[in-house]
């Protein structure tokens, strides 16, 4: 196997909120370029793992963790500009976010606030990202029309293509096809196959066979543990070697 | 259809008449006309004021009564000094306490952790909105009068006023940003935008709406106060060159529509009768103008609502 240095390596990581716990000194990485799939019942930290990667946990009153966070060999706890850590990684909600802005304006968001001014260079980037989303096709006579007046499932690759915007190593999908329909899904696991070529992904998911489809390897992350973290095809086989993460997967669990 | 009412136990077919849907029915009439009644009740005095005046004061309105000052001890003549009092009161008072409500109230909401202090905060901003309004001309006369050496005068009167009416602005404006969904934020933060980008961007343009009801609701209430005013800069009479908007300077006494209508009623002898009604015609409509500019910029900014 080669050993090239993980894109993101989570060490000892706890959480809390409040004095509730949520993760319990977990530890694992993420290879650069791989999909890391991450499955799990709800509640079970997923979210909260991905806001501590990009350092927006902090911002939920009452939050708190230990532990370390490497990106780029660099603990994101200690980098000196927590804003350019955010763009070096793409973020995608559940829920499709549009802006109350145009579309033009959604895609250009990021860029403008990070100091992009140019109108030639906000142009190009707004139609590679919407490009990128498989969005352009649909929005590209319209761009001055409101993001929050798309579909869903348009508002979804919106969000996508913001996040690219920033043009981020690292996107996080956080359960993206929970409000949107199966054919859109299908469309964004399309566009996230592309984009595996080029940067790291790391995939919430709560369709087990969406990790199947698209990850390198497969986290199960059960109640804040890392249950089991294997390649998919042996996370999803018929003997993955743990009890649980056969349940899981098979439906069966409870 | 099935209509067997031989078993009164088994549930009764849908449309089908029975006493007990007929009396839920007219409970429902009923809690209706209660409801509307007293719609009805808490209009008609509301009308009652506003016709009563009108047709009382309306022969006396004219241009020339808004221009010209008053005369003859206050029995003839017009509102001028009296008119542009209130309009600087209103407008100097609205250049402290819009900013800083607004801004005290984005700090409040958008920055401020959830701790005793916060706590404290809010509390006091709620409190001193119930504080009387001659607790407040009391403050002012100690605080901005003589402590910081203002005299009577409309910039004391002004800060007075801008005290008593901060918690409307910030009550209104918090509300406006609570309205903001927290997703917007999130989003903006996870694309690496600062909390003031965020803001700046997105928050405070979708925000605006509220926060201008607020402070035009502020300026109705800083338009009809009397006691603040009496002990902090207003004066019975006072003479200004007619037809110069800037009359007056922050330093003098000023004249004051709500304070004038006090005086018209229960000091001056021999004033028509009239003369009271018309200047509370004045204030009112002035009052009810404000506030349906308010309305209208809202229903405007309503329609064209982002989301
Ligand atoms: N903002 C919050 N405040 C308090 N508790 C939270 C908050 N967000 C999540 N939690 C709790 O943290 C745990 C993990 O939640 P989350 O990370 O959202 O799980 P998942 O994404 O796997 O469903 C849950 O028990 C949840 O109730
Ligand atoms: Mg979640």
């Amino acid at each position: 196997m080669h050993d090239s240095p993980p894109k993101i390596k989570v060490e000892q990581f706890s959480s809390w909120y409040g004095d509730k716990p949520v993760h319990k000194e977990i530890s694992f990485h993420v290879r650069a370029n791989e999909v890391l799939g991450i499955i799990g019942p709800a509640q079970s930290g997923k979210t909260t793992l991905l806001r501590a990667i990009n350092r927006t946990l902090e911002l939920t009153a009452g939050a708190r963790s230990t532990g370390t966070i490497q990106v780029d060999g660099e603990d994101v706890r200690w980098v000196a500009n927590v804003y350019e850590l955010r763009r070096k990684i793409g973020m995608v909600a559940p829920l499709p976010v549009g802006l109350p802005l145009t579309i033009y304006d959604n895609v250009a968001f990021a860029p403008r606030c990070a100091g992009l001014s140019r109108k030639s260079d906000l142009d190009a980037l707004v139609e590679k990202c919407l490009r990128q989303a498989a969005l352009w096709d649909e929005v590209k006579d319209r761009l001055d029309s409101l993001g929050t007046k798309l579909s869903g499932g348009q508002q979804q690759r919106l969000t996508i293509a913001r996040a690219l915007s920033h043009q981020p190593e690292i996107l996080c999908l956080d359960e993206f096809s929970i409000a949107i329909d199966p054919v859109t899904t299908m469309r964004i696991e399309e566009v996230l196959k592309e984009l595996r070529k080029d940067i790291t992904i790391i995939l919430v998911t709560n369709l087990t066979q969406q990790a199947r489809r698209l990850a390198d390897r497969t986290m199960f992350l059960w109640n804040g543990e890392i249950i089991q973290l294997d390649r998919s095809e042996v996370i999803f086989s018929e003997n993955p070697g743990n009890q649980k993460t056969y349940d899981y997967v098979h439906g069966i669990f409870g | 259809m099935n209509s067997t009412p031989s078993s009164p136990a088994t549930s009764p077919a849908p449309f089908v008449s029975n006493p007990r849907v007929r009396r839920k029915l007219r409970q429902e009439r009923i809690a209706q006309a209660v409801f509307a009644t007293m719609v009805v009740l808490m209009l008609l005095p509301l009308l009652g004021i506003l016709v009563y005046l009108v047709v009382r004061g309306a022969p006396l309105i004219s241009w020339e009564f808004l221009t010209t000052n008053p005369s003859k001890g206050m029995t003839a003549g017009g509102i001028w000094s009296a008119l542009l009092g209130t309009v600087w009161l209103v407008v100097v008072s609205l250049a402290f306490s819009a900013p800083i409500g607004v801004l005290a109230a984005v700090y409040l909401n958008e920055y401020a952790k959830d701790n005793w202090f916060t706590r404290v905060v809010n509390l006091a901003v709620v409190n001193l909105a119930g504080v009387p309004s001659i607790v407040h001309a009391l403050f002012g006369l100690g605080a901005f009068v003589l402590f910081f050496g203002m005299g009577r005068s409309i910039l004391a009167a002004s800060l007075t006023l801008a005290v008593m009416t901060m918690p409307v602005v910030i009550t209104a404006t918090r509300e406006a940003l609570g309205a903001v969904p927290m997703s917007f934020r999130e989003a903006c933060w996870n694309v690496g935008a600062t909390r003031w980008q965020t803001i700046r961007r997105i928050v405070l343009p979708n925000a605006v709406s509220g926060i201008l009801t607020g402070v035009i609701l502020e300026i109705s209430r800083k338009a009809g106060e009397t006691v603040p005013i009496m002990f902090t800069g207003a004066v019975f009479f006072r003479a200004i060159p007619e037809g110069d908007l800037f009359a007056y300077r922050l330093t003098d006494q000023c004249m004051a529509l709500s304070m004038h209508l006090y005086t018209v009623t229960t000091q001056v002898t021999g004033a028509p009768a009239a003369l009271p009604f018309a200047v509370a015609t004045v204030l009112i409509l002035a009052i009810i103008l404000i506030n349906a500019t308010s309305i209208a910029i809202r229903a405007w900014l309503r329609s064209h609502r982002k989301w």
